[in-house]
């Protein structure tokens, strides 16, 4: 070997002894030693082909008429959007039959639909034509309608994602490089969010990703940027509502703090309505317009429950029927009441005490309390008290890991009916790859606790079963829906243990300055 | 240097066990490929399952006799046996994969999932080529060989996607390798003629094994040693070939068998231009034409054409001689013959990995009919090179990106865009995963890059755009242009990497 090899040789052994002693083998080195951009930008690419893999597999309703699924929902959101004039999106006209996918989520979802629209239209211009497009499915039409999902997602989540840890990581005092990193794979390899928006077809990015620019926003003081994003979110999807009681109380809890608390809320105030109203522009102009948008919004007609849900309602509706009980105004008032008493505690600690690692558990608890208790939940809202679980990872690695694997068994059914297993199965191994490599810092240090490795491992067997179940024998005539309804039961169980002990670790930071500040003290 | 290795194995023995995370690499590999499980694959997908189908309903003398599909049993008898192998599940999960009537361009759902599990599985001998060969190196050059080769987006494009199993004909040539550079010669020959009666086209390094095993383990030591070890040689590599061929001798029809193996009815070039020597001499040959048209000769136009599969007895040429099989094969020789010296000068069990690079390298520049996924054969063993030195990554990351390249446009001739825009991605990837390892490229590298990224842009919008419809060869025709220069270049480079080093 030639000198020069040599010493290069050397110097490079040099360099990775160096690297062992400040990183430890920790199997995140070879990502992260060039640092957290690479490192991001490496993650976002791996994201980025998982997303991409993900969707070549078939979509919600692909080929059954007459309804289909979510996907012809958003491209009929397209064509409605390209061809009628703004003021007639939201209403019932000869050209716009709401009965058949009308619109009715808020006015940015709308406008995205649009842009979405004219991107399709420069392409394919079949696949959006007013009428006739309706069932339009094509290969290439496929295609463009996976790519509008796929840049918004690598335009707004991606970027939102790497504020986050960039702002949340800064905040911290001893994050490893590696703990970074493995805290990136994390929130963007989230198989849930995958399955849903690339595989089922939804643009939960947008939202959850305005959300989690909000999120960083509150987390670097940039409150009014934070008002503003989130109003966007909230125009996106009215789901983002699960996250507004966090929001508003750390908000609120913040201004009280400080020396003109009114001038302060005044401020937020003036950006949220500031926001909404150019976002509603087109339609507050006549009250009729306004109200009709809004109807749409609200579908209260399709009652309180719909299919599997691990929710209150839905699960505690196999002994009370509720709505054979009460009225649905009645179901609207007790859902909404009990939502409100359930998000209530994590408010008061908001209020009371606002603190960066206390909003985020906040945003868990009312996402929770919303999913678990609010009017008309579907089985993808789970997405929404994930994405703050998926922020807490790096404290809360159990939780995480936990809350996702139980999420992803509880959209199982709805994934067999898209035909997503295989998409399924290997996300869940990917994560489970993902989460078995965390650094070891943030390996669940409690995992010893007896109680608790019994408790996940009696849940591990049931879902275990029921997938062995579900896959080879039929259900039972009687009850054909069986297997959904204990689905439904486990995921239930499971999300309301979570949501306990994210309430109570809420509660507990409290205690916590206190004690750093003996501790400074004595020191 | 064998100090040092010593020393790298006591530490690695200290450290834990390699094995699980070798196995996470495989696994995270694996749940991609899972995805890519209903995306586009070739018409190799239906020549494997064809040969699945006449494997198992056929008796062994009539293998390399059926015509029922076009696509004949064209590979040597280990990969027959193989396929039989294969056969025995797939009659069990669904038997219709294996029918040879009914069989024919069966695209459902069982047969893809059964022929790409396949694929996946049999990337485990890939796996154990690696693990073989990277164990007594330290962690980090260890897990930049694993992802520079598990996860190679080369292999997940060509295997995973295109359909076929190069990952483990691969993991075959990793082992003989791992054992030549342990110092295990008989085994590695063993392994190697295994290789070779796997897939044939893997004989363009045989020269190079011949010659090393020849002088590293036969030779020296008195007359009767020489002729002991040359004997044990033989009779290994002959059991070998007997195990192959023998049913094949024994029913009388080898040469049926060699002329399926070695169909050189075809073209100097591949369908999609590989990018080899053979471009230049091509483009050389046009602008003669040309030129000498202009200066008033008459010269005729070729009816043949060099990109067709298949081509006649006409000469493609307009101008220049005509290249025939033979004229490749004494070109391969030449350009091989700096290695085979050095080998027999100095036999290195360290340099055997980038000797055997150089060699297929040679065989891809020179050869006749070359298919571009023969690059396989040099840039997944010059990874193991490239983690020894900076300079060896500088050039793997230079081929492999050049290589993904090609495959995509390869590809794309024949799909639309979904599939191969998913390509553009593993093969950032890998960049990003090159760029871990903490080299930087040289500017020339650099703005050969940059110059790939113009050359795939107008091949992809601009090209449409400008054209339309006409000349759809062009942006092909850049790219394998553009590629061969990279390859030329790196090919001299590693021409001068051989002939410097003598004996230090």
């Amino acid at each position: 070997m030639p000198p020069m090899a040599h010493k290069e040789l050397k110097r490079k052994t040099e360099k990775i002894n160096e690297g062992k002693d400040v990183n430890g083998d920790d199997g995140w080195f070879w990502i992260v030693h060039k640092g957290i951009g690479a490192a991001f930008i490496s993650i976002a690419v791996f994201g980025f082909l998982v997303r991409l893999a993900v969707s070549v597999h078939p979509y919600s309703g692909a080929g059954t008429p007459p309804k289909y699924g979510d996907f012809e929902a958003q491209r009929h959101w397209m064509e409605i959007t390209l061809h009628l004039p703004i003021k007639d999106w939201y209403t019932n006209t000869s050209s716009n039959d709401l009965s058949y996918w009308g619109l009715d989520y808020p006015p940015l979802t709308a406008y995205q639909s649009y842009f979405h629209g004219l991107f399709l239209r420069f392409f394919l211009p079949e696949s959006v034509a007013l009428f006739s497009s309706r069932g339009h499915e094509s290969y290439f039409g496929k295609l463009l309608m996976r790519w509008t999902v796929l840049s918004s997602d690598a335009l707004m989540f991606f970027p939102a994602v790497f504020y986050f840890v960039f702002v949340y990581h800064a905040g911290r005092k001893n994050s490893h490089k590696s703990e970074i990193a493995w805290h990136i794979a994390m929130i963007l390899l989230n198989p849930c969010l995958i399955l849903i928006d690339h595989g089922h077809f939804q643009y939960n990015c947008i939202s959850l990703g305005l959300t989690v620019g909000a999120i960083a926003s509150v987390l670097s003081n940039n409150d009014l940027t934070a008002c503003f994003l989130f109003s966007l979110a909230l125009n996106h999807k009215q789901m983002s509502a699960y996250f507004a009681p966090a929001f508003f109380s750390h908000l609120l809890g913040k201004c009280l703090r400080r020396p003109n608390p009114l001038l302060e809320v005044l401020k937020l105030g003036i950006v949220v309505l500031g926001t909404f109203s150019l976002i509603w522009w087109p339609y507050i102009d006549s009250k009729e317009a306004f109200l009709q948008v809004l109807s749409r919004l609200a579908p209260f007609e399709r009652g309180i429950y719909e299919d599997y849900v691990a929710n209150f309602w839905c699960t505690t509706s196999v002994l009370i029927k509720w709505k054979r009980l009460f009225t649905t105004p009645t179901l609207k008032l007790l859902s909404l009441a009990a939502t409100i008493s359930t998000c209530l505690p994590s408010m008061v600690q908001q209020i009371w005490d606002p603190s960066k690692q206390g909003f985020l558990y906040g945003l868990l608890n009312s996402a929770f309390s919303f999913y678990l208790f609010s009017f008309q939940v579907h089985e993808k809202s789970i997405l929404l008290p994930l994405l703050p679980a998926s922020l807490l990872a790096i404290e809360e690695p159990f939780l995480h890991n936990w809350m996702t694997l139980s999420a992803l068994f509880s959209m199982f059914p709805l994934l067999v009916r898209d035909k997503l297993v295989l998409p399924y199965i290997a996300l869940l191994a990917l994560f489970s790859l993902l989460n078995h490599a965390a650094p070891i810092r943030s390996r669940g240090t409690t995992g010893t606790n007896s109680l608790r490795s019994f408790v996940t491992s009696f849940f591990l067997l049931c879902a275990l079963i029921l997938h062995a179940v579900y896959f080879t024998m039929p259900a039972p005539d009687r009850y054909p829906f069986l297997y959904e309804a204990l689905i439904m039961l486990l995921c239930f169980a499971q999300f309301v243990s979570l949501a306990v002990y994210t309430n109570a670790k809420q509660w507990m930071l409290l205690k916590r300055p206190i004690l750093v500040q003996k501790e400074k003290k004595l020191l | 240097m064998e100090e040092h290795s010593n020393q790298k194995l006591n530490l690695a023995s200290k450290r834990h066990n390699p094995i699980p995370e070798l196995w996470w690499f495989f696994a995270v590999a694996a749940c991609v490929k899972l995805l890519l499980i209903p995306s586009y694959h070739s018409t190799d997908f239906e020549v494997h399952r064809h040969w699945l189908a006449l494997t198992n309903s056929l008796p062994l003398s009539q293998w390399y006799f059926d015509e029922t599909s076009p696509w004949t049993l064209d590979y040597p008898p280990f990969f027959a046996y193989f396929e039989r192998f294969l056969s025995v599940f797939a009659n069990i999960i669904d038997p219709q994969i294996v029918d040879l009537q009914k069989g024919l361009n069966y695209n459902s759902n069982t047969v893809v999932y059964f022929q790409r599990v396949t694929v996946i599985v049999s990337d485990l001998c890939l796996v154990y080529g690696v693990f073989r060969l990277s164990r007594n190196l330290d962690s980090l050059r260890r897990k930049s060989i694993w992802v520079l080769i598990i996860w190679s987006p080369m292999l997940v494009i060509v295997d995973h996607l295109h359909f076929q199993y190069n990952g483990f004909l691969l993991g075959v040539l990793l082992i003989s390798l791992s054992y030549l550079e342990e110092g295990n010669d008989l085994m590695g020959g063993f392994v190697f003629a295994v290789l070779l009666c796997f897939k044939h086209l893997f004989a363009v390094a045989a020269p190079v094994f011949f010659v090393y095993l020849l002088r590293h383990y036969c030779w020296g030591g008195g007359f009767l040693r020489v002729f002991k070890r040359l004997s044990a040689m033989g009779a290994v590599v002959v059991a070998v070939f007997l195990a192959a061929y023998g049913p094949f001798v024994y029913y009388g029809q080898i040469q049926q068998v060699i002329s399926r193996m070695f169909p050189f009815g075809r073209g100097l070039c591949h369908a999609y231009w590989a990018p080899n020597f053979w471009v230049f001499y091509i483009i050389l040959d046009k602008g003669l034409a040309f030129l000498l048209r202009r200066l008033g000769f008459n010269i005729q136009a070729p009816a043949a054409s060099f990109t067709g599969g298949l081509v006649g007895d006409s000469s493609p040429f307009a101008v220049l001689p005509r290249v025939t099989p033979f004229t490749t094969f004494i070109m391969v020789l030449v350009a091989l013959s700096p290695c085979l010296i050095k080998a027999w000068r100095d036999p290195q069990p360290g340099k055997i990995t980038r000797w055997v690079a150089y060699a297929y390298m040679c065989g891809f520049l020179f050869g006749w009919h070359v298919h571009e996924k023969a690059s396989l054969h040099f840039v997944i063993p010059l990874a193991i090179v490239a983690v020894q030195s900076m300079d060896g990554a500088r050039h793997y990351f230079l081929l492999s990106i050049g290589f993904s390249a090609i495959f995509e446009s390869g590809v794309s001739v024949k799909k639309a865009s979904l599939e191969n825009k998913r390509d553009d991605q593993p093969e950032l990837k890998t960049r990003t995963a090159a760029q871990k390892i903490g080299f930087s490229i040289g500017r020339v590298e650099k703005n050969y890059l940059v110059g790939i990224i113009v050359v795939e842009i107008w091949g992809r919008f601009l090209h449409p755009l400008v054209f339309g419809d006409k000349f759809p060869f062009i942006p092909l025709m850049f790219i394998s242009i553009y590629c061969t220069i990279g390859i030329m270049y790196s090919w001299i480079w590693q021409l001068k990497w051989i002939v410097r080093c003598v004996g230090s």
